[in-house]
């Protein structure tokens, strides 16, 4: 048993219908409990759709479990095929209906219908959501794709030149209840066109089985997410020798890279490697004397494993920040996340408990936080400024605009979108330094709220809960990650006024510092001049 | 026999299971912590009815079962024995552990109880462990309170006292104002379960009055009545009607006088339709279809119609406790199609067909409806929403015509 208290990924069959409901004309039977039909909330509410997920739940009870539950599944299986005429039929089972047996999956097989059915065996109590979206597309496409004639050894990339076309590509990975799927497709097929490419199809957003068909046909795929697409885009340079990309187009370096990589693979001539500066502002924006500030800026960086890693590389390379931490809540991605921290000096964090991830951001002191919607929570707690990058989904991060991560428009978005917390953390602490001048409005609101300023920034909810957390030992009156025992410590007055003139956004680290500074010189009272001892002393 | 017609269906069902009661429940008792012992989909179920996201480390928390505990790998009852005291140890402040069922554990029949029992004895005087099915396949989105109530009733101490005690959740401040207009009805020991803190559990006996504020409490009800209390019926708290008569029976039972009663309750009533009146302009005639869900749809289905002069299509009900809602179903209107189950499909193909302006409905089909053209409710908002009692009459019809009102803005 593991104790959980908020988890960043939902159960394998949960993937599933990710899958099932991005597509056209797949239907998914779901042989679970009348509860399990919450998931549906996911996309009609936090994507705001305006259909339901293909989804047929069994809802089976605890009455049926003495009786035939076989029967029941095939009596649900024969009313959705008969109602939703799928297809492709998706069958399997959510965590419960994996201990009753049934195989659904096989039942459904020997009800004699004519449509292509994939029965999906998604372990619940050892993996989970994006395993799940990933072995789903893999067998989905694996099930429909198996009998195809193509061979692997047939396949040329570059054959496109011969037959006196375009190249065409495959965008393996978007799917519903991804980080900004549907505008990252958007932005990458016009990319891709501008290169004289073509998108064969895309996969699973919004396709249809007939879509699926025609995978074959592309000389090249693009995995977009490797989270999702991996396996499937494996398989099928297994089974056809399509080669993929590996480069995830976030960033204007891996844009680049992206294009390089595809162009090559593709037999093309190599892209201008001028067109990143050319085609997004992010590399003009963060060479602009305004975006000095931004230099060392400490990023604390966690996430699901592919744009953790974008996201690294653009902090590093791009903005000239240093990457303080680094981590991610995919298992499946840790290697790579690892070999990233590394080469950053670091140790990168792999942990699904968001309370580690909050300990380990307060650790790092960063002064702008690139998490999921919890670290968003984390950070706001902790003071600290965060830009969202990742799932878990939240209706957020569905944003009504245009918002792509990848290509030359998702460095700009990204440009935008991690710099304005930093601005607006850069406002709070004007606002404070201001506070006491008479000119200042009183009530002045910053967005924060009414508490902004040197005001505590936590606002959600009772802090009685968090008995023993960083948060409250702080009181984060002043905005400090902080949290160090300081029994044996005393600051005197002088030195609390001293510390009170340093920026917020600093002086938790300041503290924290100083602190370690007088225990180390076996000093008990802190006063100004230890706090300029300790200044120098962490500056040589 | 007349009054509305009685019918059931069975198939897929779109309703939450017991599990999403703790959302509320674990607000009530800030002192009380929720471990479901289930899988990571009751873990992801909870966080996502719960809305979105956690401000704060949450009282509530699922024990994942992963394949070790299936296999047989790790003793089960030594596994809860560790995650509990992981989690009391985090949280020193916890005087009440609710060990709570889910499908898998039912499945599987791993012995919460003998669990609870040993927690127990091992804390005693420090935390109370207690146990209670939430699972899917037994109970029903609000059912689970029922089942977390129901498993107090044994530690609620014997008290012959004359008491009246309110029975379900209710929102503090709509308590506060029931308990004043009780005391203003010479009803002045009024107790609540559950209470506002997990260790001050009302005592119960022979004395006790049991007035249930909720319509989905049945075990508690007659665990209640088996301590020697007597349970009333009447029409439930919702509306300015059912809550006036609900609060009449009760001081009926506490022998308080006609004149008494009028003296309080009939201003109450006369400033109720004032704020109803501009609400009833906009439900009246109008068509709603409510969706089997919360168990609150009969009583809410009464007050639509009675006072707000809405057309009922259909009412659902997950189940149907005949006993309990006798006086709400006799408020039904003859002929009110009253339909006990689901089978989701057939439900939204005569939603369709019926094309009410109103329909009741899970997060899972209101923007699905919507985008049909289909104005909607969540259900999940009335349970949370302090909407019980007279003077709520008006915040409770405002909860229907806003859709309706919205979607006349917008239309324009």
């Amino acid at each position: 048993m593991e104790l959980t208290l908020w988890t960043y990924e939902g159960p394998p069959h949960v993937g599933a219908m990710r899958i099932a409901a991005s597509m056209k004309g797949v239907h998914y039977v779901l042989h679970a409990p009348q509860g399990d039909t919450y998931a549906d909330l996911l996309f009609t509410m936090i994507e705001r759709r305006g259909k339901r997920p293909p989804v047929t739940y069994t809802t089976f009870q605890a009455r049926d479990l003495g009786g035939d539950t076989a029967e029941l599944v095939k009596r649900h299986i024969r009313e959705a095929v008969e109602r939703f005429k799928p297809d492709a039929l998706l069958v399997g089972e959510s965590c419960t209906a994996e201990l009753i047996q049934d195989q659904p999956g096989a039942l459904a097989g020997g009800m004699g219908f004519d449509l292509p059915i994939v029965s999906l065996e998604l372990p619940a109590y050892s993996k989970k959501e994006n395993w799940g979206a990933s072995e789903t597309l893999y067998q989905l496409v694996r099930g429909l794709l198996k009998n195809h004639g193509a061979a692997a050894e047939g396949h040329d990339p570059t054959r496109w030149k011969e037959a006196g076309r375009r190249p065409r590509v495959n965008l393996i990975g978007p799917s519903l209840l991804g980080f900004r799927c549907r505008d990252d497709v958007i932005e990458i097929s016009r990319l891709l066109a501008s290169h004289g490419i073509d998108v064969n199809t895309v996969v699973p957003l919004e396709a249809t089985v007939a879509d699926i068909m025609r995978l074959p046909e592309a000389d090249l795929n693009v995995c977009l997410y490797a989270e999702i697409a991996e396996s499937c885009c494996s398989w099928m340079e297994r089974q056809f020798g399509i080669p993929f990309t590996r480069t995830m187009p976030i960033g204007v370096g891996a844009t680049a890279d992206f294009l390089a990589e595809t162009h090559n693979l593709l037999g093309m001539e190599a892209p201008d490697a001028r067109e990143g500066e050319q085609s997004s502002k992010l590399p003009w924006y963060s060479a602009s004397v305004d975006s000095t500030y931004l230099t060392g800026k400490r990023v604390f960086i966690f996430g699901d494993g592919s744009h953790v890693l974008a996201a690294a590389r653009i902090a590093n390379e791009e903005l000239g920040f240093q990457v303080v931490g680094i981590g991610t809540y995919s298992r499946e991605m840790a290697r790579p996340v690892r070999a990233a921290a590394k080469a950053l000096g670091l140790e990168a964090l792999i942990s699904d408990d968001y309370l580690a991830v909050e300990a380990a951001m307060a650790e790092a002191v960063p002064e702008l936080v690139l998490g999921t919607q919890m670290e968003r929570h984390s950070a706001k707690r902790l003071g600290i400024p965060c830009a969202v990058i990742s799932t878990p989904m939240h209706v957020q991060d569905v944003p009504a605009r245009f918002s792509p991560q990848m290509g030359w428009e998702g460095a700009n978005v990204i440009f935008d979108s991690w710099v304005h917390p930093l601005m607006m953390g850069l406002e709070e602490h004007l606002i404070g330094m201001f506070r006491h001048d008479f000119e200042f409005v009183d009530g002045h609101q910053s967005h924060l709220g009414h508490l902004g300023g040197l005001q505590s920034a936590q606002v959600e909810e009772a802090p009685a809960a968090i008995a023993d957390s960083a948060t409250q030992t702080e009181g984060s009156a002043e905005g400090s990650a902080v949290a160090v025992a300081t029994a044996s410590l005393e600051w005197t007055v002088d030195g609390e006024a001293e510390l009170k003139k340093i920026p917020f956004f600093v002086r938790g680290k300041v503290r924290r510092n100083t602190e370690a500074f007088a225990k180390e010189k076996g000093l008990i009272r802190i006063d100004s001049e230890t706090l300029y001892d300790a200044k120098a002393h962490y500056s040589a | 026999m007349s009054g509305p017609t009685l019918l059931k269906e069975s198939g897929p069902r779109e309703v939450f299971c017991g599990l999403t009661s703790i959302v509320w429940l674990h607000r009530r008792m800030p002192d009380a912590f929720f471990l479901v012992v289930g899988s990571r989909t009751c873990a992801h179920l909870i966080q996502s009815a719960a809305g979105v996201m956690i401000f704060a480390e949450p009282r509530f928390g699922t024990a994942i079962l992963n394949e070790r505990d299936l296999a047989g790998l790790a003793d089960a009852q030594e596994e809860l024995d560790r995650v509990s005291k992981e989690l009391l140890q985090r949280r020193p402040e916890i005087r009440t552990l609710f060990l709570v069922g889910s499908c898998p554990s039912e499945v599987i029949k791993l012995d919460l109880a003998r669990a609870a029992e040993r927690l127990s004895d091992e804390l005693r005087g420090r935390v109370r462990v207690v146990n209670y099915s939430g699972s899917g396949i037994e109970t029903t989105f609000t059912q689970g309170e029922d089942g977390a109530l129901a498993a107090l009733v044994p530690f609620l101490p014997s008290s012959d006292e004359r008491q009246l005690l309110l029975v379900g959740t209710l929102a503090d401040p709509v308590e506060d104002r029931l308990i004043h207009l009780f005391n203003k009805l010479d009803i002045n020991k009024i107790k609540s379960l559950p209470p506002r803190q997990s260790t001050d559990l009302p005592s119960v006996g022979p004395g006790t009055t049991v007035l249930l504020t909720q319509p989905y409490l049945t075990t508690t009800a007659r665990l209640l009545k088996d301590r020697g209390a007597r349970v009333l019926t009447a029409p439930f708290p919702l509306g300015a009607e059912g809550s006036r008569r609900w609060m009449e029976t009760a001081a009926r039972d506490f022998e308080v006088n006609q004149t008494q009663i009028d003296s309080v309750l009939t201003p109450l009533m006369e400033r109720a339709q004032i704020a109803l009146a501009p609400h009833r302009e906009v439900l009246k005639g109008k068509r709603i279809f409510l969706l089997p869900e919360s168990q609150l749809e009969l009583p809410l289905a009464r007050f639509l119609h009675r006072e707000c002069g809405m057309e009922l299509v259909e009412v659902g009900t997950p189940y149907l406790n005949r006993d309990q809602m006798a006086e709400e179903l006799a408020l039904l209107p003859e002929g009110t199609p009253v339909m006990e189950g689901q089978h989701v499909e057939l439900q939204l193909d005569r939603v369709r067909k019926s094309q009410p302006d109103l329909v009741v409905c899970g997060m899972g089909l209101a923007n699905p409806l919507e985008a049909e053209g289909i104005a909607t409710k969540w259900s999940i908002e009335l349970v949370f929403s302090p909407i019980h009692g007279i003077d709520q009459a008006g915040e409770l019809a405002e909860l229907f015509s806003r859709p309706l009102r919205r979607h006349q803005l917008l239309a324009h």
